[in-house]
């Protein structure tokens, strides 16, 4: 889904279910697409599509109702929030911590459950923050400084 | 190596993208866990695999990895291979185990793509 934001951003609203593995990770690869459509550079596209697909499955693995993932593209940025309204997560600290998991084994027999997901996501992005509360749920903000291409379309550089 | 002389080391077969069979295999990743294959930072990798889940063609997708190798005979159902041809990325099958395909491949010239380590674990 994709509608237009406000100062001339677009914003992409992709609603993920709980438990629906057999989609789990379309609506990601759908995100780094039509990023790459709107002219974003395909490193960029590629790491909000991790960012994307690391938040996409933690939804379907653990929110108790699924959740949203929007991302909003404008000049200079990615800004990816993905938020669930539960069950929330019981010590951030200890989530953030590389090869920790809670995933269920159905999850790790999948492949996922390596502990490494909110790792991605944070070293995707250049800016990142998560709020979480027991009962509540989870909201995750991520930012990607948009770089540009030179005039060949190769090496693309940070903007200053 | 290309992809066609990569499937014929591995006695496997191309279960798609055999008109891309000239694309060049240099570097790749063998690995069952996805998170894994999202820290990888190299893109232009081949990603070797026996995670048949849903879930693999869609992270080569967004990884831009440019061939799948399905080893020790695990087969992606018909789904994940029809949306690897619609993606145009070659996949490859393999009875072989990860570890002899790694070891074959490498002994013919392809090499470790880069990743992201794991950190430390504090003392």
């Amino acid at each position: 889904m994709q509608e237009p934001a406000h100062g001339g951003a677009r914003k992409l609203v992709h609603h993920v279910r709980a438990g629906d593995i057999e989609h789990g990770g379309l609506a990601s690869a759908q995100i780094k697409r039509q990023l790459s459509g709107l002219g974003v550079a395909p490193q960029d596209a590629r790491r909000a599509g991790i960012i994307a697909f690391e938040a996409e499955m933690n939804l379907v693995v653990y929110a108790t109702n699924g959740g949203t993932i929007t991302v909003a593209v404008s000049e200079r940025f990615i800004d990816i929030e993905v938020e669930d309204a539960g069950p929330g997560i019981e010590d951030i600290d200890q989530a953030l911590t590389p090869g920790f998991s809670t995933a269920p084994p159905w999850a790790r027999e999948l492949g996922f459950g390596a502990g490494m997901g909110l790792t991605n996501i944070k070293a995707n992005a250049d800016w990142f923050e998560i709020h979480s509360h027991i009962g509540s749920g989870t909201r995750i903000l991520c930012r990607i400084e948009r770089r540009r291409h030179d005039a060949s379309g190769h090496r693309p550089t940070t903007r200053a | 190596m290309n992809l066609h002389e990569v499937s014929r080391l591995l006695d496997g077969s191309i279960l798609t993208g055999s008109r891309r069979e000239d694309i060049e295999i240099d570097r790749a990743y063998a690995v069952d866990l996805l998170s894994d294959v999202l820290a990888l930072t190299d893109e232009r990798t081949t990603l070797i695999t026996g995670n048949i889940s849903p879930q693999v063609v869609r992270v080569a997708d967004i990884l831009n990895v440019i061939a799948i190798i399905f080893v020790r005979g695990k087969r992606p159902n018909e789904s994940a291979i029809s949306y690897a041809e619609t993606l145009g990325i070659p996949i490859v099958w393999t009875k072989k185990t990860m570890f002899e395909t790694c070891g074959l491949m490498y002994a013919n010239g392809v090499r470790p793509c880069k990743n992201r380590p794991m950190a430390a674990p504090e003392s």
